[in-house]
C-alpha cells in the first residue's frame, strides 16, 4: 500500500505490520492520533491486538510489563509529561529486559503548558536503559516502528520511536506500507527467551543484594553494546528487502567538508536545502543527522566527522546548568580523538519555535564566523 | 449485574460459602524457606490462597513485605510464577499479563495480584480503580496488615484509627481518620465479586478464593492479616487477633456479587471491641474514652454494612 499518511498514522500501520499483540494506550496531545490509528486498524481487521484503555501512561507501561512478561509483543505511544510520568517504568521495563517497542512524540515539558516540540521530555529518559531511535520523515517512522521490534526482541531492551509533534506527527507525506506478509518475512512473531510459565515457576524480578545487581548492569550495558550491532543488522536487511536504508547516524555532503552540522529529527531534514544552498556558494559544509541516540554511536560519528575543521550542534532541548544534550554527548565521543573538530553547541527551536533554513544557516555563519561564541549560542532567540 | 465491556463476564455461582476442611489439598504450593516473620497473617494467607486456587497461577507482586517474603533472586518460595512489579502497579501489570495470555490464545490461567495495604488503599487505588472500571481479568488479593510494615510501620490509609505507628504518634499526631472501606470503593465499580478473609476462618478464606478462582472479570479479597511486629501483639496470637477483629465486628467476613448482592459469610456472637484491642501493643495508649469511640465507630459501621445485606441471607 502506498497513501499518504500523517507521521502518527505512519506509527500506528508500523504497529500493525509488526503485529503488536498487546496495546495498552493513553491519550495525550500530539500523540493521541496513534492509538487512535491503532484503535481504527484494529476495527478494520488490519490489526488483531488486545487493546487496554489504561487509566493513565504509568498503567500503560506497567501493562505493557506484564504483557511482555505474559510472552506478548507490547506497544504502546506517549508524549512529553505522559513519558515523564513512565519515567519510573522506564527504568523498570529497560531492567525487567521486555522488548517493548513505544513511540514517543516529542512534545516541550509544561509548565507553561505546551504541545509543541522540543526533546526534553525524551532526552531526559537517556539513562533508562532504552534504545532511542530519532526520525525525520513517515517513511522512516513507519520502517523504524517495524525495525524496533527486530532490535528490541534480538537484544532484550525496549525501544523508544522518537518523532517531532506536529511537524512530523502530524504532517502528511507519502509512505509505502509493504504487505503483511512481507514484513513478516521481516519480522517473525516473537520469541520471548524467558516468560511467566506455570509449567516452570520462576520469579522476576526478586531481591538483589550487593553481590548480585551490579552483574545485572553490567549485562544491561553488553546488551546495549549489541543493540549497535542488532541496529545496523536490523537496517540492512531492511534496505535488502525494501530498499531504504537509514544508518545508525546519516551522513549528507560531508565529503571534504570544513563545517559539519549535527543534528537530530525533522530539523536535519531543513538543514539538508541549507547545505545544498552553502555548497552551492562554495562553502565546504555537511551535514550528520544522529538517528540512533542511545546506544550512542561514537564510532560512526568519529569516522564521519574525522576531516572536519568544525562542527556546530543544533540541539532542539537543553540540560539547565550545563549544555545541549547532543552537543556534550558528541564531545564525549569525540574527546581524545586526535585532531578533533572543534565542537560549538547552539539551541534553539524548544516549545516548538520554528526551526526554519534561514535559522539553520544563521548556526552555519556562526559556526563558521571568526566571532568566539559564548558557551552556548542560542539561536532564534528574542533578547 | 450487566456488564456490558470489557472481558467475558461469568456472574459469580451462589453455592456455601465454607469448604469443607476434609477438601482443603494436602499439597503444599508455597515452599518452605520464604521470609516472612514468625506469626505473619500474609504468609498463612498465601499458603491457603494457593491450596485453593492451584498450581495454573500467576502473580503480579508490588512492593510490599511479599515482595522480600518470596526470598532474594535467585530463590522463589511462592510456588507459581511471580512477576514483581513497581508498587502502584498490581493492577496494571495484571491487567497486562491477562492480555499477553488472551493475543497467545491462553485463557486458563488465574492472573493474580499479591499486594499489601499500601499499594492498594493507597498508592496503587489509581491503577485498581482502572482495572475493576475496565473489569479486566484478575483476582486482586490485598493482604492487609494495617501499615507500611515493611518500611517498618508507617501509617497507610488502611491503618484504623487512633493506631501507634511510627507516623502517628499517640498525642502528638494521632492518626484520627478512620481505616478507609476498601469493600465500598471496589463494590461502587459494581466488580463482580469482592470479599473480606482472614487466616481465623480458612475455610473461609478458601472457599471465597475458589469462588473468585471461577469468577471471570475483575474480582478482590480483602485478607486482614495479622502483623506481629506491626502491631506489637505477640506471635503466638495471630489467629486469635484475627478472629476477635471479625468476632468484634472490627472487620466483618462477607461477600459481594456485581458490587451490589452483600452477604455476610461469618456471624458469630458479638465481642466487645476492646478484647480485639487489648493484646496488641499499637493500642495500649488508648483510654477508655477513646476505646469508647472506637466501638461507637465499629457499631456505626456495622448498621451500615447490615443495611447493605441482603434479607433472609444472614449465615
Amino acid at each position: 500500500m502506498r497513501d499518504v499518511i500523517t507521521g502518527n498514522e505512519a506509527v500506528a500501520w508500523g504497529a500493525a505490520r509488526a503485529r503488536a499483540q498487546v496495546v495498552p494506550a493513553y491519550p495525550i496531545t500530539p500523540q493521541t492520533t496513534i492509538i487512535e490509528g491503532i484503535a481504527d486498524l484494529i476495527k478494520k481487521g488490519e490489526l488483531k491486538a488486545e487493546y487496554i484503555p489504561v487509566e493513565s501512561e504509568h498503567s500503560a507501561m506497567a501493562a505493557c510489563i506484564g504483557a511482555a512478561y505474559a510472552g506478548a509483543r507490547a506497544f504502546t505511544a506517549t508524549s512529553s509529561q505522559g513519558l515523564l510520568l513512565m519515567h519510573e517504568l522506564l527504568h523498570w521495563a529497560a531492567l525487567a529486559r521486555v522488548p517493548i517497542v513505544m513511540a514517543e512524540v516529542n512534545r516541550a515539558v509544561a509548565p507553561g503548558w505546551t504541545i509543541w516540540t522540543d526533546q526534553n521530555d525524551s532526552l531526559a529518559q537517556r539513562d533508562t536503559g532504552w534504545i532511542q531511535l530519532y526520525c525525520q520523515d513517515a517513511q522512516e517512522v513507519f520502517d523504524t516502528t517495524v525495525q524496533a521490534f527486530r532490535i528490541a526482541e534480538e537484544v532484550d531492551l525496549p525501544v523508544m520511536i522518537v518523532l517531532d509533534a506536529f511537524v512530523l506527527s502530524h504532517t502528511a507525506e507519502p509512505v509505502d506500507v509493504p504487505d503483511a506478509a512481507d514484513v513478516d518475512r521481516f519480522l517473525p512473531p516473537r520469541k520471548p527467551k524467558f516468560v511467566l510459565d506455570v509449567d516452570n515457576p520462576c520469579a522476576f524480578g526478586g531481591l538483589n543484594g550487593p553481590d548480585v545487581y551490579q552483574e545485572f548492569r553490567f549485562n544491561q550495558q553488553a546488551s546495549m553494546t549489541a543493540a549497535l550491532e542488532a541496529a545496523r543488522r536490523s537496517d540492512n536487511d531492511w534496505a535488502k528487502m525494501f530498499g531504504r536504508r537509514y544508518g545508525l547516524i546519516e551522513e549528507y555532503r560531508t565529503e571534504g567538508a570544513d563545517t559539519i552540522l549535527v543534528a537530530s529529527a525533522t530539523p536535519a531534514s531543513t538543514a539538508q536545502d541549507v547545505v545544498d544552498k552553502l555548497r552551492a556558494k562554495g562553502k565546504k559544509v555537511g551535514l550528520v543527522r544522529v538517528r540512533l541516540f542511545r546506544p550512542f554511536p561514537a564510532v560512526e560519528l568519529r569516522k564521519a566527522l574525522a576531516g572536519a575543521k568544525r562542527v556546530a550542534v543544533l540541539d532542539r532541548n537543553i540540560s539547565p546548568g550545563h549544555h545541549g544534550i547532543f552537543c556534550e554527548e558528541l564531545k564525549s565521543a569525540l574527546y581524545g580523538m586526535p585532531k578533533a573538530p572543534e565542537v560549538r553547541g547552539f539551541i534553539g527551536g524548544l516549545g516548538g519555535r520554528d526551526l526554519t533554513p534561514d535559522s539553520i544557516e544563521e548556526v552555519f555563519d556562526r559556526a563558521m564566523g571568526p566571532k568566539k561564541e559564548e558557551e552556548i549560542a542560542w539561536i532564534g532567540h528574542k533578547a | 449485574m450487566d456488564r456490558p465491556q470489557g472481558v467475558k463476564y461469568v456472574p459469580a455461582i451462589a453455592e456455601p460459602t465454607q469448604a469443607k476442611f476434609e477438601r482443603v489439598p494436602k499439597e503444599e504450593i508455597l515452599g518452605h524457606g520464604h521470609l516472612a516473620c514468625p506469626g505473619c497473617g500474609a504468609a498463612l494467607s498465601m499458603r491457603l490462597a494457593l491450596k485453593a486456587l492451584g498450581r495454573r497461577v500467576m502473580i503480579a507482586g508490588p512492593a510490599c513485605c511479599w515482595a522480600v517474603c518470596d526470598g532474594p533472586w535467585p530463590y522463589s518460595a511462592t510456588g507459581v510464577p511471580f512477576l514483581h512489579c513497581a508498587f502502584e502497579t498490581a493492577a496494571s501489570t495484571a491487567c497486562g499479563i491477562r492480555a499477553g495470555l488472551a493475543a497467545r490464545g491462553i485463557d486458563d490461567i488465574t492472573v493474580m495480584t499479591w499486594a499489601g495495604d499500601g499499594g492498594t488503599f493507597d498508592i496503587g487505588l489509581q491503577a485498581l480503580s482502572g482495572a475493576a472500571e475496565r473489569n479486566d481479568d484478575f483476582l486482586y488479593v490485598c493482604y492487609d496488615n494495617e501499615a507500611y510494615m515493611n518500611t517498618g510501620v508507617q501509617r497507610s490509609s488502611a491503618t484504623p484509627e487512633l493506631a501507634w505507628t511510627t507516623t502517628t504518634p499517640p498525642g502528638a499526631m494521632p492518626k484520627l481518620q478512620p481505616k478507609k472501606n476498601m469493600g465500598e470503593i471496589v463494590c461502587a465499580h459494581r466488580a463482580p465479586y469482592f470479599a473480606t478473609a482472614t487466616v481465623a476462618y480458612p475455610e473461609d478464606l478458601i472457599a471465597k478464593f475458589e469462588r473468585a478462582g471461577r469468577t471471570r472479570g475483575f474480582r478482590m479479597i480483602h485478607i486482614l492479616s495479622p502483623c506481629p511486629p506491626g502491631w506489637k501483639s505477640e506471635e503466638r496470637l495471630g489467629i486469635s487477633l484475627a478472629r476477635r477483629a471479625v468476632e468484634s465486628r472490627v472487620f466483618p467476613l462477607y461477600e459481594v456479587e456485581g458490587g451490589t448482592k452483600w452477604r455476610l459469610t461469618q456471624d458469630p456472637p458479638k465481642r466487645p471491641v476492646a478484647e480485639y484491642l487489648k493484646d496488641q501493643g499499637r493500642f495500649a495508649h488508648l483510654t477508655a474514652a477513646q476505646v469508647r469511640q472506637i466501638q461507637g465507630h465499629v457499631d456505626a459501621e456495622w448498621d451500615v454494612l447490615k443495611g447493605r445485606l441482603e434479607t433472609g441471607d444472614r449465615r
